[in-house]
C-alpha cells in the first residue's frame, strides 16, 4: 500500500508525498497558488507568462542549462497554468530524485531577465494566436468571461494579445514575489519517493525564500471598465468554421463542497462520451459531435457545463434535446442501473490510473495546496462506493434547473 | 555533464510467449505479474488502404458497425457489459488496419477477450443503424476540418506517400455518403479473419491462460490472406491551403525508412537530436532563442514499407516565412556540429520511457503488437535498449550524409502562400 507523509517547513513550504517504493518511477511537481484569478488588469497573463519565465535561467543556471537537464533526466516534464494555480512537473527514474529536485527547486527563484523576457513574449503571442484558430475558437474563455465577469475566475489564463503587448518585466517580478512566497506553495511528490531525503533537500534549497520582502498589493481594478482587448459578446463569429460550438454555463459545487462526488456520478450518467444519456440520443445517432457536461470545481465556487458540438443548422433541434434529457433527470432522476454502471467504470478507471505515479500527483498536490487534504485510491473508492440513487438525483435537482449563460461560436 | 546512464537493473526479466495459430492469427503474451491490471490489443488487416477510393470511409464504418451489437449483446448491452467489467476501450483504423484496444483490471481478461470475438466474429451489422453510423463518421470529418493543424498534416500526408497509401482514415463526404449496407458486409467478410492478425496481452496474465483462451475464441476463424499495401506515390510539392486563420500552419514531410529498418534507430536519433525535449535543436533555435512559435516538432512515421519525417510549426503570418527557412536550415545543417551531450540526453529519455513502460499493460501491448506487424518479431526491452546505448555519433552522421534530408512535400495553411524553393 502507498504511504502518505507531509510536512511543512519552517519557512512556510509544504512537502506531501504519496510514496509507494515498488514503483519504477517518482513523479515531483510544485504546485503554486499563482493564477488568472490572482491578476489584476495590467496583470493579465502574467501567472501564464510567468511559468514560462520560470524555464528561462536561474542565478545558478541559464535558460539552456535548464532545458538541458530537464532532458538530461530522461524526465517528462512540464508545467501549466490555470485560473487557481500554476504547476511545475516531473516524473524520472527513481535515481535521479536528488537531481530533479536541485532543478526544479532552483527554477522557483528564477531570474527573469529583460532579455528572456522579451523573446518569450512572441512565443506567448504566438501560443494566443494558436488557440484562437483552434475549436472551440475561444468560447470556453468566453463562457467563463460571461459568466463570472471578466476579472476573478473569468479571467482569460493567457491574457490577451493587448495585456501581453504592454506587459512589463518590472509587473512580473512584482507578482512573483507577491505569489511565489513558500506559504503560497507546495512540493508534492509520488511513487518511488524518498521522503526524508526529499524534504533535508528541500529544506536547504528552500532557505532563503521567505526572505523577499512582500511587494504592496496593486491597486484593484475599476469594475465600470471591461479589461483591454476584452469582448463580452455571446457570440463568436468563426467565418471559416464548419461545426457551430455551443457553451451553457450555470453552478456547479466547489472543491469544499461534499455534493462534488454526486454531481460528478451525474456528469457520468448524464454526459459521458461512451454510455450516457447524451451519448444513446445525440452522439451514437449521429446528431452531433460532442454532446456532454461536467462540473468544473474552484477552490470556492464551481460550474455545471454543457457543450454541444454539431452541424448549425442542428443547433436549435440538438439544444432542444439536451434540455429534454436534462429537464428528465431532474424530474425523475437517475436509475440504479446506470449509476451502478458509471460507479464500476470510474472505479476502475480509478484503479487503472492509480499505476502510473504520474497520474496520482496532480490530484495529490492541487488538493494539498488548496484544501490541505489527501485522498488515497482506496478513500476515493470508498466516496465512489458510497454513492447512491438518493444523492446523485438530488445534485440533479439542485444543480441542473436553474438559470445559465449560453455561448455560440459559429460562422453565422 | 550527462551521468552514464545503464538503466538495465531496472528492466524486469520477463518472459514474451510467442505463439501463431494454424490460421495465421499470432498470439504475443507478455506477464507483468507486478500490474494489477491487464491489457488487450487485437489488430486485423485491412484498414483504410483496401478501401475502394469511391468509398473512402468505409473501414472506419465497419468498425463502427460491428460495434453496434455482436454474439447476444445488443449496442447498449455492449457498452453497459464492458462499463461494468472497467474495460476501457478504443477502437480504429489505420492505412492497413482494424484495431481494438482495452484495458482493465485484471480478472475482467477472459470476457473482455469473449466480447471482442463476437464484436469481429459475429457482429449484427443492423443495416437500420447504417445511417446513424454514416452521421457519426460524418460528424467526425467536420470536426477535421475545423483543425487546422489536423487539415495540414492530413495534406501532406496524402501527398507524401500518395493517394491510395496516404488515404485518410476519416473518409471523404462522398465517400461516406455512399457506402451501402452490402459494402459494410462485404468490407466484413472480406477483411475480417485471422490471417495475419495479430492479439497481443500484457498485465496481470499467466501464459497458458491467455493462449488457450486466445484458441477458444479465434482457433476457429476464418483466415483469408492479407491484401498487400499500394505502392507509394509520392509528390514533392509545395502547397498552400487558403483561410483567414490567425496563424499560418505548416507541415512538411520527407523521405525516410520505415521502424524494422537496419538503419532505423540511427535515423531516429538524429530526429530525437534535432527534436526530442525541450533542448532539441528545433525547440531550442526556432522557439527558445528566436520565439517564433510556440509549436514546432520533427518526427518518425512508419507503414509497413515505406516511413517519412513530418513536421510541423504554426506562427503568425509575417514570421512564417522566417520561421519556414530556420526550421528547414536547422534539418539541413544538423550533422555540423553534433554533440556527444545531445546523443547521451536522447539516450536517457528513450531509455527512461521504455523503463517507464513497464508501469502500463496498455502500452506495452501496444508495442508488442506493433513490433510483431512492422518487424515480423517481438523486440524484447532490453535489445531495444541496447540497440540505442550502441549508436554513435558517426553512425547518426553517416546514415544522415548518405540519406539526407530531400525531396520535401511541404503545405501551408494560412492568409498567405510562402516562397517555397523546392528543387
Amino acid at each position: 500500500m502507498p504511504e502518505f507523509r507531509e510536512t511543512t517547513l519552517p519557512n512556510g513550504l509544504r512537502i506531501a508525498a504519496e510514496i509507494d517504493n515498488r514503483g519504477y518511477s517518482a513523479a515531483f511537481g510544485y504546485f503554486v497558488r499563482s493564477g488568472a484569478r490572482d491578476e489584476v488588469d495590467h496583470e493579465s497573463g502574467l501567472s501564464h507568462f510567468l511559468e514560462h519565465m520560470m524555464f528561462k535561467g536561474t542565478a545558478n543556471r541559464s535558460a539552456a542549462d535548464v532545458n538541458r537537464e530537464l532532458d538530461e533526466l530522461g524526465g517528462q516534464g512540464n508545467a501549466y497554468t490555470s485560473e487557481e494555480q500554476t504547476v511545475y512537473y516531473a516524473t524520472v527514474l527513481p535515481k535521479f530524485q536528488d537531481r530533479i529536485v536541485d532543478l526544479l527547486s532552483d527554477m522557483m527563484r528564477p531570474s527573469l531577465a529583460e532579455v528572456e523576457f522579451e523573446t518569450e513574449r512572441d512565443v506567448i503571442l504566438e501560443e494566443i494566436a494558436k488557440y484562437e484558430d483552434q475549436p472551440p475558437f475561444g468560447a470556453f474563455e468566453r463562457a467563463l468571461e460571461v459568466y463570472f465577469g471578466p476579472r476573478g475566475l473569468g479571467r482569460r489564463v493567457l491574457g490577451t494579445s493587448e495585456s501581453i503587448e504592454t506587459m512589463k518585466c518590472e509587473a512580473m517580478r512584482a507578482y512573483f514575489q507577491r505569489r511565489y512566497r513558500p506559504e503560497n506553495m507546495v512540493l508534492a511528490a509520488s511513487g518511488n519517493v524518498d521522503f526524508d531525503g526529499l524534504v533535508e533537500q528541500a529544506e536547504k534549497l528552500s532557505a532563503d525564500w521567505a526572505s523577499t520582502p512582500m511587494p504592496s498589493t496593486p491597486d484593484p481594478d475599476d469594475d465600470k471598465t471591461v479589461p483591454a482587448g476584452i469582448s463580452i459578446d455571446r457570440h463568436l463569429e468563426i467565418p471559416d468554421a464548419h461545426q457551430a460550438y455551443l457553451i451553457r454555463m450555470t453552478d456547479g459545487p466547489s472543491a469544499a463542497c461534499d455534493d462534488r462526488f454526486a454531481t460528478r456520478a451525474l456528469a457520468a450518467v448524464v454526459g459521458d462520451e461512451g454510455g450516457s444519456r447524451l451519448f444513446w440520443d445525440l452522439i451514437d445517432t449521429g446528431k452531433a459531435e460532442v454532446a456532454t457536461v461536467w462540473p468544473q470545481e474552484f477552490m470556492d465556487t464551481g460550474a455545471w457545463f454543457t457543450y454541444l458540438v454539431c452541424d448549425p443548422a442542428d443547433v436549435k433541434s440538438n439544444t432542444k434535446l439536451i434540455e429534454d434529457v436534462i429537464d428528465r433527470v431532474v424530474k425523475d432522476g437517475v436509475q440504479k442501473e446506470e449509476l451502478d454502471q458509471a460507479i464500476n467504470k470510474a472505479t476502475a478507471g480509478c484503479i487503472m490510473q492509480s499505476e502510473r505515479p504520474s497520474n496520482r500527483l496532480f490530484g495529490l498536490g492541487s488538493r494539498w495546496l488548496t484544501h490541505r487534504e489527501y485522498f488515497s485510491t482506496d478513500d476515493m473508492l470508498d466516496r465512489l462506493k458510497s454513492l447512491d440513487v438518493a444523492a446523485v438525483s438530488a445534485a440533479a435537482k439542485k444543480y441542473c434547473s436553474g438559470e445559465s449563460i449560453e455561448i455560440l461560436a459559429a460562422k453565422s | 555533464m550527462t551521468s552514464n546512464i545503464s538503466p538495465t537493473s531496472a528492466i524486469e526479466a520477463t518472459t514474451i510467449h510467442v505463439e501463431k495459430l494454424d490460421n495465421g492469427m499470432t498470439v504475443v503474451v507478455q506477464p507483468m505479474p507486478w500490474q494489477r491490471t491487464a491489457a488487450m490489443a487485437l489488430s486485423l488487416r485491412g484498414g483504410v488502404s483496401v478501401e475502394d477510393p469511391s468509398k473512402g470511409g468505409l473501414a472506419g464504418m465497419a468498425c463502427e458497425m460491428v460495434q453496434r451489437g455482436a454474439g447476444s449483446y445488443s449496442s447498449r448491452d455492449l457498452v453497459a457489459v464492458q462499463d461494468n467489467l472497467g474495460i476501457d476501450r478504443n477502437s480504429g483504423v489505420s492505412t492497413s488496419m482494424t484495431s481494438f484496444s482495452a484495458a482493465m483490471p485484471a480478472d475482467s481478461l477472459p470476457q473482455c477477450i469473449a466480447i471482442h470475438a463476437d464484436v469481429v466474429r459475429r457482429p449484427h451489422l443492423p443495416s437500420d443503424q447504417l445511417d446513424d453510423a454514416r452521421l457519426m463518421s460524418i460528424q467526425e470529418l467536420r470536426a477535421m476540418q475545423d483543425e487546422p493543424t489536423h487539415r495540414v498534416m492530413r495534406r501532406l500526408r496524402e501527398l507524401h506517400y500518395g493517394e491510395n497509401l496516404g488515404r485518410s482514415i476519416f473518409g471523404t463526404e462522398s465517400g461516406l455518403t455512399a457506402i451501402t449496407p452490402d459494402d459494410v458486409r462485404d468490407y466484413f467478410t472480406d477483411h475480417y479473419h485471422a490471417g495475419e492478425s495479430i492479439f497481443s496481452v500484457a498485465g496481470r496474465v499467466e501464459i497458458d491462460q491467455v493462449v488457450t483462451m486466445a484458441k477458444e475464441a479465434f482457433g476457429d476463424w476464418k483466415s483469408l490472406p492479407a491484401t498487400e499495401l499500394p505502392a507509394v506515390d509520392r509528390k514533392a510539392t509545395y502547397e498552400h491551403i487558403e483561410s483567414p486563420s490567425s496563424q499560418t500552419h505548416i507541415g512538411f514531410a520527407f523521405p525516410s525508412i520505415p521502424y524494422g529498418d537496419d538503419d532505423y534507430f540511427r535515423m531516429r536519433a538524429g530526429i530525437g537530436i534535432l527534436s526530442d525535449g525541450m533542448s532539441s535543436r528545433l525547440f531550442d533555435r526556432v522557439r527558445e532563442q528566436r520565439g517564433l512559435c510556440y509549436t514546432v516538432s520533427a518526427s518518425c512515421h512508419s507503414l509497413k514499407k515505406a516511413g517519412g519525417v513530418f513536421g510541423y510549426a504554426g506562427t503568425t503570418p509575417e514570421r512564417a516565412q522566417e520561421t519556414l527557412d530556420v526550421t528547414l536550415g536547422e534539418i539541413a545543417r544538423m550533422t555540423e556540429d553534433l554533440q556527444q551531450a545531445e546523443l547521451d540526453r536522447w539516450k536517457v529519455r528513450i531509455q527512461s520511457g521504455l523503463i517507464m513502460e513497464q508501469e502500463s499493460s496498455a502500452s506495452r501491448a501496444s508495442s508488442l503488437a506493433s513490433d510483431l506487424y512492422q518487424v515480423g518479431r517481438v523486440l524484447t526491452t532490453e535489445e531495444l535498449e541496447s540497440a540505442i546505448e550502441s549508436i554513435t555519433l558517426d553512425d547518426i552522421r553517416d546514415h544522415w550524409d548518405k540519406n539526407p534530408p530531400t525531396d520535401y512535400t511541404i503545405v501551408t495553411l494560412g492568409p498567405k502562400a510562402l516562397q517555397v524553393k523546392l528543387p
